[in-house]
């Protein structure tokens, strides 16, 4: 009985799989919908495909009937797969962040002049809380926006914004760095739109003037990079970690 | 009806009355002006349909060339009316002789305005005869299959591609739903045309065209008749397009269609005189043909703050309420928006939403008041989202609201997937049955916090209108006090396509709609 009076709480970080409520019991719930007719024959091929899926003792708990053809399931089971978490690397963007007035006072002590930022939700997106978030000067969650930042000149263009537009705001302005914002990813519409922008900026030779970042809620640091941006922020960004991040790119890249 | 709110009957009167003079005075502007959709709309609804070789719509090529020539003062109802006295041609026939280079209208010799009124009144009339078939046809569906209880459960389809769309739109429809929206594809209200035919490829929505209109209309129609329900078809029209899609939707029984002039100005950021005008036009259509309209009260709180800035929502329903009037739309077809948006954390954040939609209802009583979920407090955590989703529910069925636009547990995340409307439908029809009769059984606390609540919203909404009536209402929207946004007079998308008419400038279509002409 000594067993029973302390949980098993030892994980093996190398064999990583769900917790329910028993170490290692791999347990999870899915929901999703077959394009079949309700009836046991579903029920019987949801089952299959989660086993397919890698799960022990499928269970279908639930089950619906869509109407033309559809069925709805519920199903638990026992993931068998396991992951090496002491192997895991992911793709940050790698700056410290500096608060606000630490941004600021970078900026005197280390670039000596103001840093020029445009940002603007390029496409056919309207979407502009995100960016707003970022460069207004009412800023997100109680972080203000780079509008309050000293030493930083940020110019927000709204949203559906075409991409040449942009370029030529910031050629204009002689931008530091280039925000672009994008939350609607239907059919990859947002990928489609990052690439062009990507590749107009390579066109026009400013790749090595200005710093090219993007954002959105669907956007990672690492889908940034494949599509050839500096970097990509995700949902609870921040303008602190976007000035932060261009700021200590500007020294590190000797473009004060 | 005692107000549960204790409003008082003459702050809602003054704040009602400022609204209508807003309105009234943006008449005078409103009737020296058309605009490049305006007059295409009247080419729709006289059957003008069709593209080009290089897919310009036909009302399109027609327009852009009387406008080039300069004639767009004057009105297309004038210059086709002039063609068909010169040529004997139909409108069609005349639009297709245009587009192949066979035809300069406005080269051709000029008759008076009386001979080309009465020379298009045979194809208005039987413009006007396919709208009422559709009224009627409507009429017929209600009296025939019945419709749900209110409020009205409310999912949007969105695939981009219509004939998913319909299979989207058929299982809601077995799942329960009473109203079914096509959402429209990313780019469309900035489109200065209508696209054509029937199209399978969108983001984040599907192009409204009459093809697509027409198709998802027969879907429903045949799932209505297997479930025994008629279901109720919704589009959308503010952008560029406004009166066009409006007439669109005349001719496809459309039955709800969102139409608001402010949203396009301030969340599309189309010029504000440009869709004004649009705006006068499809309304006059929509009231003509019985369709509900939605206003976008509710994305203000997307941007503004739904605690903070409620009454900037109430003050903008009343201002469309007063729209609505001029253009002869009954009571029962304002479908005046508003919202479930406080952020989740605030305590008696429910007791707020509670006391706005009371009061929305016990200011609008007749109104089919569009009722809009949480959306921009939902986030990945789905299963939190849905229970956000059962407190909207709750105070919809509470309220009395009409057009329960369902909210989606994976609203942060894509457009809805099957079974999310499922989910959503399923949630909905549960607490409006539980909770039938809760509105009627249930008073509130003498100057408690609902009470208060509602009180002040329509005090500062009745400030913000005296404010509006008294500065205007463009300016008022080039300081930003809707939303938050500033919009510019001469800003924005589609100025160049506002046009004062001259002395001889007619629209049959208005004063036969607005007479209520069978
Ligand atoms: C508000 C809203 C709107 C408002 C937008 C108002 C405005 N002025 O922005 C309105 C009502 C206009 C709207 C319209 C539409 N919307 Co909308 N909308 C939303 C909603 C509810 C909230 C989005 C939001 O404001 N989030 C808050 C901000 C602060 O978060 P964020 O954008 O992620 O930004 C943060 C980070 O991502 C990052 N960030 C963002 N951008 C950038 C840029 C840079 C450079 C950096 C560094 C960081 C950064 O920092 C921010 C702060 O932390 C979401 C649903 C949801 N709950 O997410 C749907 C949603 C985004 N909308 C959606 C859709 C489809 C539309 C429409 C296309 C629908 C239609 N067909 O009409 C239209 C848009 C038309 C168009 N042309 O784009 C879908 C998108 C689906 C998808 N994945 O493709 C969503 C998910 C809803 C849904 N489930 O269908 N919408």
């Amino acid at each position: 009985m000594d067993n029973c009076t302390t949980a098993n709480t030892s994980v093996d970080l190398t064999k990583v799989k769900p917790y329910g409520d028993t170490m290692n019991d791999g347990q999870v719930e899915m929901a999703f919908t077959l394009p079949v007719p309700y009836g046991d024959e579903a029920t019987e091929a949801a089952r299959q495909l989660v086993k397919k899926m890698g799960c022990d003792e499928p269970s279908v708990v639930y089950s619906h009937d869509m109407g033309g053809g559809y069925t709805f399931f519920v199903v638990y089971g026992k993931c068998q797969h396991t992951i090496d978490y002491s192997n895991i690397h992911v793709a940050k963007v790698e700056s410290d962040i500096m608060e606000r007035d630490e941004c600021g006072q970078y900026i005197e002590d280390n670039i000596k002049r103001d840093v020029i930022i445009v940002g603007a939700t390029t496409g056919f997106d309207a979407h502009t809380v995100g960016i707003d978030a970022i460069i207004n000067m009412k800023g997100f969650h109680g972080h203000f926006g780079l509008e309050r930042f000293k030493n930083v000149v940020s110019l927000n263009m709204g949203s559906q914004v075409p991409n040449e537009e942009l370029i030529a705001k910031a050629k204009e302005i002689n931008a530091d760095a280039i925000l672009v914002s994008q939350t609607v990813t239907q059919k990859d519409i947002h990928i489609q739109n990052l690439t062009e922008m990507a590749e107009l900026m390579e066109a026009e030779g400013l790749r090595d003037k200005m710093l090219l970042l993007c954002g959105g809620p669907r956007v990672s640091h690492e889908l940034a990079q494949e599509l050839g941006y500096d970097a990509g922020f995700g949902t609870h960004t921040y303008a602190e970690h976007v000035c932060s991040y261009i700021i200590t790119e500007i020294v590190k890249r000797g473009r004060v | 009806m005692k107000s549960k709110l204790n409003l008082d009957p003459k702050v809602v009167d003054s704040a009602r009355n400022s609204a209508a003079h807003i309105a009234s005075s943006m008449q005078d502007f409103i009737d020296r002006h058309t605009t490049v959709s305006t007059e295409r709309t009247i080419l729709r609804l006289l059957g003008i349909d069709g593209v080009d070789d290089v897919e310009t719509p036909l009302p399109n090529v027609v327009v852009d060339q009387i406008k080039e020539a300069g004639g767009l003062p004057r009105g297309v109802a004038y210059w086709i009316g002039n063609a068909i006295v010169q040529t004997g041609l139909t409108p069609q026939e005349i639009a297709e002789k245009m587009s192949s280079g066979g035809l300069e209208i406005t080269k051709l010799e000029t008759g008076s305005t009386k001979d080309a009124e009465a020379a298009i009144m045979p194809a208005i009339e039987e413009s006007l005869n396919e709208i009422n078939k559709e009224k009627n046809a409507r009429a017929e569906y209600l009296e025939r299959l019945g419709e749900s209880k209110q409020p009205y459960c409310y999912v949007i389809v969105a695939t981009g591609n219509i004939y998913e769309d319909v299979i989207q739109a058929q299982a809601a429809g077995r799942q329960g739903a009473d109203i079914i929206a096509v959402i429209r594809t990313t780019a469309q209200s900035l489109l200065d045309y209508v696209p054509y035919g029937p199209t399978t490829e969108g983001f984040g929505g599907t192009y409204a065209t009459q093809e697509n209109f027409r198709i998802m209309r027969e879907a429903l129609d045949e799932t209505g008749e297997e479930v025994g329900r008629y279901i109720r078809l919704c589009n959308y029209s503010s952008g560029l397009c406004m009166a066009e899609i409006a007439a669109m939707g005349a001719l496809e029984r459309l039955d709800v269609l969102l139409n608001d002039a402010l949203y396009g100005i301030l969340f599309r950021d189309i010029n504000m005189q440009r869709t004004l005008i649009d705006q006068y036009f499809s309304r006059i259509i929509i009231g003509y043909c019985d369709i509900i309209f939605n206003s976008g009260e509710d994305n203000y709180l997307t941007t503004d703050d739904a605690y903070e800035s409620a009454h900037t929502v109430l003050a903008s329903q009343l201002i469309n309420e007063q729209f609505a009037v001029v253009a002869n739309i009954k009571d029962w077809q304002m479908g005046l928006g508003h919202a479930f948006e406080m952020e989740p954390s605030m305590e008696n954040g429910f007791l707020y939403e509670l006391s706005q939609a009371i009061m929305a209802r016990e200011i609008f009583p007749n109104a089919s008041l569009k009722y809009m979920p949480p959306t921009k407090y939902m986030t990945g955590n789905i299963f939190k989202g849905h229970v956000q989703d059962a407190l909207f529910n709750l105070i919809a069925v509470w309220s009395g609201q009409s057009l329960q636009l369902l909210g989606m547990l994976t609203e942060a995340i894509h457009t809805p997937h099957m079974h999310d409307r499922y989910l959503s439908i399923e949630n909905a029809k549960y607490i409006f049955n539980n909770a039938r009769d809760i509105g009627s059984e249930v008073t509130f606390k003498e100057d408690g916090i609902i009470q208060k609540r509602a009180q002040f919203v329509l005090s500062e909404a009745d400030k913000l209108l005296a404010d509006i009536a008294e500065e205007g209402l463009f300016s008022t929207i080039e300081k930003g006090k809707f939303a938050g946004i500033k919009r510019p007079y001469e800003g924005g998308k589609g100025l160049e396509g506002v046009c004062l008419k001259d002395d001889y400038y007619f629209n049959p279509f208005i004063t036969l709609m607005l007479g209520g002409a069978k």
